[in-house]
């Protein structure tokens, strides 16, 4: 049952051909099994009860949340081992507001540590197994989370973006995944990587249910200077609107095929995917251009998007010291043990973040990298919503193809297709809302394409997300494993 | 060696008055019973947000314009990063780039004398929690962590210790007649870091400047300083000024000494940049001018205008102004015209003792400055002599009852010519042996004939006239 969409569950619900006692077993069965398999989940909860089914789609319906969500006494660790043993006794707002509407949390789902790493294999739990193909990785951050829906263990699962962390690990497990303009859902409660482009989002497996959760979760929060009210805004109504006259552009540096000389067959089969899939959408009467935008300027988008996020990084965590909450050090003398607590604690890809971001920030660099590094993130935005005046979107590819190997370790930015596979932090570094869905199959996995667009513009967004969705045999579809 | 002269520049925190704390909902008041007024952010649990304390950042910028500091167009905060185990975030957020006030400019009376003091600027920001050492082991109370601070920095424009707490008073002062701070040091809400320098006395260029950091009283300031000069001139008398380097020294109250902390090659680098969780905002002429308008007239002013316009003396006129609410008392008492040097002497002398002995407030008695006048105006017309204005004060205060209440016909003065001569005339008459003495030259029986007189009328003769009666008895 929990392989349908939140309306089909909702109707079996209001129907009684299932109860939400059911689906909770059903979830928790589900989750044992993806966690055996994909090593997907930080917690189960296997005390997780059924809750009355009222006129909210959400209630009485698992789901899962990322473990960078504080939970109020559930186990959340941000997959860091400087706090595998934290039991906040705070509940995240956007999780608070679907608890009020009746939906159940059954597991916390496994990331890159505290959201730093687009592979999904830093969890402190070990990596998550990509549910089409267990050589592969999810990407990340909120791996376990793309796991998990793609799996059928719910529809829907909390994420966090920061860089492109809901949205590339949507698209490399075949799910729709989706992070609002900035501030329309409160932050407060989601463990900070760089408070500035930290964005919480929702995975599912269709346009609509990603409409119907963020509709649930968002709201002003007294506790989030950085909400804003979005009442007057309702993205589950706006999903069929007619999309006729629409126009959206693609940026042709990053999309078409002429840039890459040395492209491999399978970035050839991908932007192959992109522009048909262009050519599917244009049958409903939406216009989509090639713009050209100075290569130098997409060129900076990694290296700002790689100082601005660990400067802020390094100063977001230095709460973590191991003295209030997390595994304290043993050594006697205070700064030794806070030494010790994050010695042990962090991993050593968090670590080198650290020293970037320490090193943008001090006295005689900081003018040179971070303070630079802000301007080139304002011209870049500067620019996409300059395009926005003429166009209602943005659409581009997802990823420069479909899941990586294991071995193809990520963290190091490959110059031929690095703007290829980072310029979904222009949606970080604008707050723009911004939607990834499957796209189709690239050697029977999954590929995905985003649609970005204006601050406040979500309605639009996923208006168009969701027609072009209906154009595509992809909606609500369960990962399969390949086997070759 | 020439004469030296200090260079003296203050940094001075204090904690401002407010229901919550500056960043999160906890209450800010002082709390004996440790982590008791915490809320998640004050312990930095993750995911907590700061919220701006929309009211600490009007009495800031309050106090920005009191010291006639420039505002800025657009309010925003900084964070300052370092690890120490009173600070739960890692960084404390503060004001860096654009401070609620920069460059300021008061005056301050030292020795009677006005002196200009400049100030660098003024930003607001949080406190730390507050750490207990004991033989081997250390507590932290978090109360303290995230109450609103006002941090004030002076150019280096004072040259003694006595300026320097000259100073530090009038700002206490300052924030007490805005009504910001209860600036109370014995509460630990006043501290203060001293940078001190010496030079030539007719030279340009500044001496080598120490930091003294965490001096928490005026009297622990004035010593530092003191001790601090003096450090530097006997290195200098003794040819070994390149001893004295640019370094952080702390003061130790019981040794009595400054002690090396760091030095400048050791400083910090606080990695500052914008907290990104609080919106930059916008200052509006309108919200300012509404501010301005709650600023009262401080206390400077008023002890220049009651020496000025109304005649008192520097002393009468600076114990007048120590307290707004006293202050406020008096000037009430001169829009009901009463005289001022009248209402003063009542005030400083019988309101100011009567309420230090009960621990009261001026506010509290029932004395209002409206019955003080029914009071001295019944003094004047001779109702009443001093001696019973006396009493009946302290019974107005006692009974709560009105000034008329007290004034009956048989303790009204006696103010009757005739009575008074009739009643000398007996008395004279009654010590002829007095009056030959008196007359032989023994002058100062006059204050005897005045007892006499007192003690039959019980006190309610009028002096003035009996005295006028007997000399002219006398003659």
């Amino acid at each position: 049952m929990l392989d349908k969409t939140l309306k089909e569950i909702h109707e079996a619900l209001i129907n009684k051909q299932v109860t939400s006692e059911d689906l909770v077993k059903e979830a928790l069965a589900k989750s044992y099994e993806i966690k055996e398999k994909y090593n997907a989940f930080v917690t189960i909860l296997d005390d997780a009860k059924g809750r009355t089914v009222t006129d909210d789609l959400v209630s009485g319906i698992p789901f899962g949340v990322k473990d960078n969500y504080s939970t109020k006494d559930v186990l959340s660790t941000g997959s860091s081992n400087t706090l595998n043993n934290y039991v906040p006794f705070y509940t995240a707002t956007v999780v608070q507001n679907l608890f009020n509407k009746g939906a159940i949390m059954v597991n916390k789902t496994a990331m890159d540590e505290f959201g730093m790493g687009g592979t999904g294999t830093t969890c402190h739990t070990g990596p998550v197994l990509n549910p089409w193909d267990k050589t592969r990785m999810c990407a990340g951050s909120s791996a376990g989370s793309a796991c998990a829906v793609a799996s059928g263990v719910y529809p829907y699962a909390l994420g966090s973006d920061t860089g492109d962390s809901i949205r590339k690990p949507a698209a490399f497990c075949g799910i729709v995944g989706y992070k609002p303009t900035y501030g329309m859902l409160s932050r407060y409660g989601l463990f900070p990587f760089a408070s500035s482009l930290d964005h919480c989002g929702v995975l599912t497996r269709c346009v609509e249910d990603a409409a119907i959760i963020v509709d649930a979760m968002k709201g002003q929060d007294e506790n989030d200077m950085t909400s804003w009210d979005s009442s007057n805004i309702h993205l589950e109504k706006h999903l069929n609107d007619n999309v006729q006259g629409k126009k959206l552009f693609y940026i042709k540096e990053i999309a078409d095929l002429e840039n890459y000389p040395n492209a491999s067959v399978e970035l050839k089969e991908h932007l192959q995917n992109f522009h048909d899939t262009l050519n599917k959408f244009k049958t409903l009467g939406v216009e989509i251009e090639g713009v050209s935008i100075n290569q130098e300027l997409l060129n900076a988008i990694a290296s700002v998007y790689v100082i601005i996020s660990c400067a802020e990084a390094t100063s977001n965590m230095s709460n973590l010291t191991g003295i209030i909450f997390g595994p304290r050090g043993n050594n006697p003398k205070v700064m030794d043990m806070i030494k010790e607590h994050r010695t042990l604690g962090f991993s050593p890809l968090i670590k080198r973040r650290f020293v970037i971001g320490s090193y943008v920030l001090q006295k005689e660099n900081q003018e040179r990298y971070f303070k630079n590094a802000q301007r080139v993130r304002r011209l870049i935005v500067d620019k996409i919503e300059e395009l926005f005046q003429k166009y209602d979107g943005l659409i581009l590819p997802v990823s420069s193809g479909p899941a990586k190997h294991f071995d193809q370790d990520d963290d190091c930015i490959d110059e031929n297709t690095s703007v290829l596979e980072e310029h979904l932090q222009i949606g970080n570094f604008g707050g723009f809302p911004s939607i990834t869905i499957p796209s189709g199959f690239i050697n029977d996995l999954p590929v995905g394409i985003n649609i970005t667009g204006a601050r406040y513009h979500d309605e639009l967004v996923l208006n168009l997300a969701s027609k072009l969705e209906s154009l595509m045999p992809y909606k609500g579809q369960i990962a399969k494993e390949v086997t070759k | 060696m020439k004469k030296q002269i200090a260079v003296i520049g203050l940094e001075m925190h204090c904690e401002l008055k407010s229901n919550s704390k500056v960043f999160s909902k906890a209450c800010n008041s002082y709390n004996e019973t440790p982590n008791s007024n915490i809320a998640p952010l004050d312990m930095a649990f993750p995911g907590t947000l700061p919220v701006v304390n929309k009211k600490c950042v009007a009495d800031a910028l309050k106090v920005s314009m009191a010291l006639n500091c420039t505002q800025p167009e657009y309010m925003y905060f900084d964070r300052k990063n370092y690890y120490y185990p009173d600070l739960p975030k890692g960084y404390q957020i503060t004001q860096m780039d654009s401070p609620v006030g920069v460059n300021g400019h008061i005056e301050i009376e030292v020795d009677e004398e006005l002196i200009p003091v400049d100030i660098h600027d003024v930003h607001l920001e949080e406190d730390a929690a507050s750490l207990d050492h004991y033989f081997d082991t250390s507590t932290i109370d978090y109360n303290r962590s995230g109450v609103p601070l006002l941090e004030l920095v002076t150019e280096p424009c004072l040259h003694s210790a006595k300026e320097a707490v000259a100073f530090l008073e009038h700002m206490r002062d300052i924030y007490k007649y805005l009504d910001v701070s209860e600036a109370d040091t014995k509460k630990g809400q006043i501290r203060c870091d001293v940078n001190v320098s010496i030079m030539d006395e007719d030279s340009q260029v500044f001496g080598t400047r120490v930091e003294i950091k965490n001096v928490n009283s005026f009297g622990g300031v004035a010593d530092a300083i003191n001790y601090e000069i003096k450090r530097q001139t006997s290195l200098k008398e003794e040819g070994r000024y390149n001893e004295v380097e640019q370094e952080t020294r702390r003061w130790d109250e019981e040794k009595g000494q400054t002690i090396h902390m760091r030095s400048k090659v050791d400083a910090i680098d606080y990695k500052y940049f914008v907290e990104p969780n609080i919106p930059k905002y916008k200052i509006t002429k309108e919200w300012l001018e509404e501010l301005k308008q709650e600023i009262p007239q401080l206390h400077l002013e008023r002890k220049y205008n009651y020496i000025n316009n109304y005649g008192l003396s520097n002393y009468d006129a600076s114990i007048l102004v120590k307290e707004k609410s006293i202050s406020d008392y008096f000037e009430e008492c001169l829009k009901l015209n009463i005289d001022a040097k009248s209402a003063s002497n009542w005030i400083t002398t019988q309101i100011l003792g009567y309420i230090n002995k009960y621990e009261l407030t001026i506010n509290e008695i029932f004395l209002t400055p409206k019955r003080l006048k029914d009071l001295i105006e019944a003094l004047n017309k001779g109702d009443i002599s001093s001696k019973q204005a006396k009493d009946i004060f302290y019974k107005i205060l006692d009974e709560k009852k009105e000034v008329a209440s007290f004034i009956t016909k048989d303790n009204a003065q006696i103010n009757d010519e005739t009575v008074l001569t009739d009643l000398i005339a007996q008395i004279l008459t009654n010590n002829p042996n007095q009056v030959d003495q008196y007359k032989a030259g023994k002058t100062n029986l006059f204050d005897f004939f005045v007892g006499q007189v007192m003690k039959e009328t019980k006190g309610k003769a009028n002096p003035n006239l009996t005295k006028e009666i007997l000399t002219n008895k006398l003659k």
